[in-house]
């Protein structure tokens, strides 16, 4: 009946994961973090949440289009970040089941095995503002028992924290499998819905701890029309979200 | 009034090994690198660097001129990890304290403003407690009560920044969209010396731009040195660009190979070397 639904690809499931996170956020500033979550909340800026505020990547804040409205840069980014106007979607290279989140090195810090970005703005941004992350490849590499490098602080962590902790939320991790969060009783990873195609199975094996998984989980939701329209032809005619998601 | 224009090698005869030294700019963005490659001629080392981190920090350590690195991060942005940091860190070739960038920034306040430190709501609950034993928390007197990281402040013996524009006195002005953090560097230094692509007379600063755009004050300032490129190959807007074809080149190139290349003779010698390089490649 509807030929463009029939064809969704996976990376235009997780643009609508990841849109997804800023629905209902408020005039708040979106810090996406990748290209697909980059796709996503211009998504949701042009559609469901259009107070949405987002940044050219440097120090301007831009409208859709590009037309500049506001001035940002990193030392007001960093005041900003702990006024908690913000909802901020960052890559992780390991994350553990309570959302501890590593971007600094693999192996012993001391002399690691593989140095990579450092720290960033991971402990300020988990312990200020919503921090969402993206993950494009789930494998247990990534979802691990438990990370070498605490940078994003985790529930468990930040519960031993809870005057610092109180603005601590990780509203949700989003794969190329499938949307996660943490809506159990001790705060570790659920499945919350599974992108179609995907199997519970599937996300189980690429997942290096045991994830906690309902008898009934949904598929992530299908994209509208208009939606598909805009990934495709509007903000992202270049195809670059299969850079990060190959189909 | 004091003009206080020199040259790069006279900025790097004032230097001393030891010493800790903040570096302007941000990841592979307006860094002094004019004065890092001065800093490369000399046989200065031991450093402790304070700096967010680009290929200011991926040469000096890749140099073996770095003793201790104060970091939240090391990359040349559109190539996300610097592969020269990367492998001395693998080699184990100094020590770091990491830190967050936020952490960092009020590092730099703290020191600016002559206070020990400043209370941050960043790093509780990371790791970064755990790899810097040295870092203590403060509890807020009133009756929140809450927690902070007591961040030190990141006082520097010296800072080397990069900007567009500068008299001859050493009021310093950006003229593209970010100031970064380059008058925190120099107002947290005990000596700061400000390369630029162009010296103009004091009254041509304000002709053009916005008094705002004036970054850094002379009061802050001991040395103005005027360089062309200064931050080539890194952006510089809106003079230039990132020179991406050149920073990739330094990222997969052997770093003596590089070094011997491009950074054996003087600025002058550099420029020709990229050059002939760039009509190399047509």
């Amino acid at each position: 009946m509807d030929v463009s639904r029939t064809d969704v690809q996976r990376s235009e499931y997780c643009v609508i994961a990841c849109a997804e996170a800023w629905r209902d956020a408020g005039e708040i500033l979106a810090s996406p973090m990748g290209l697909i979550p980059s796709v996503g909340a211009r998504l949701a800026r042009l559609t469901f949440a259009p107070d949405l505020l987002l940044t050219d990547g440097e120090a301007m804040i831009v409208r859709p289009d590009g037309t500049p409205e506001g001035w940002l840069p990193y030392r007001q980014h960093l005041a900003l970040v702990s006024g908690g106007r913000r909802h901020v979607m960052m890559g992780a290279s390991q994350i553990d089941r309570y959302g501890n989140q590593n971007i600094s090195c693999i192996g012993d810090w001391a002399r690691p095995t593989r140095q990579l970005l450092g720290v960033r703005g991971a402990p300020i941004n988990t312990l200020n503002n919503p921090t969402s992350y993206w993950i494009p490849r789930h494998s247990p590499r990534v979802f691990v028992e438990k990370v070498d490098m605490v940078c994003g602080v985790g529930y468990d962590r930040v519960a031993e924290h809870p005057g610092t902790g109180r603005f601590h939320r990780i509203p949700r991790v989003v794969s190329d499998l499938g949307v996660f969060d943490f809506a159990t009783p001790d705060r570790s990873m659920r499945l919350a819905s599974l992108h179609p195609g995907v199997s519970v199975e599937r996300v189980r094996e690429a997942t290096g701890f045991a994830l906690t998984v309902s008898d009934e989980v949904p598929y992530t939701r299908e994209p509208t029309e208009e939606e598909l329209r805009l990934i495709r032809e509007v903000i992202d005619p270049a195809d670059t979200r299969f850079r990060e998601v190959s189909s | 009034m004091t003009d206080k224009t020199m040259t790069a090698d006279e900025v790097v005869s004032r230097l001393t090994s030891g010493m800790t030294l903040g570096i302007g700019g941000w990841g592979s963005r307006r860094k002094p690198l004019s004065l890092v490659r001065a800093l490369l001629r000399s046989d200065i080392d031991d450093l402790t660097l304070v700096s967010y981190g680009g290929p200011d920090v991926g040469m000096l350590v890749a140099a073996g001129r770095v003793r201790k690195l104060v970091a939240a991060f090391v990359t040349l942005d559109s190539v996300p990890l610097e592969p020269h940091y990367r492998a001395a860190r693998e080699r184990g070739a100094f020590e770091l304290m990491e830190v967050d960038e936020g952490m960092f920034m009020w590092g730099l306040r703290a020191a600016a403003n002559r206070l020990p430190f400043l209370p941050v709501r960043a790093g509780i609950g990371s790791d970064v407690m755990r790899v810097n034993s040295g870092l203590r928390t403060v509890t807020s007197p009133y009756e929140d009560g809450e927690t902070f990281v007591a961040m030190p402040a990141l006082r520097l013996d010296a800072a080397l920044v990069h900007v567009n524009r500068a008299d001859r006195l050493g009021n310093g002005q950006y003229l593209g969209p970010d100031p970064y953090f380059d008058d925190l560097f120099c107002e947290a230094a005990d000596a700061a010396y400000v390369s630029c692509e162009r010296i103009v007379d004091t009254a041509e600063l304000t002709k053009e731009a916005p008094p705002q755009s004036l970054l850094v004050k002379r009061l802050s300032v001991a040395g103005v040195v005027e360089a062309p490129g200064g931050a080539h190959f890194t952006s510089c807007a809106p003079d230039y660009g990132r020179d991406e074809d050149f920073q990739r080149l330094y990222a997969t190139t052997p770093w003596a190979e590089f070094s011997e290349r491009f950074l054996a003779g003087d600025e002058q010698a550099y420029g020709s070397a990229v050059r002939n390089w760039q009509e190399e490649q047509g």
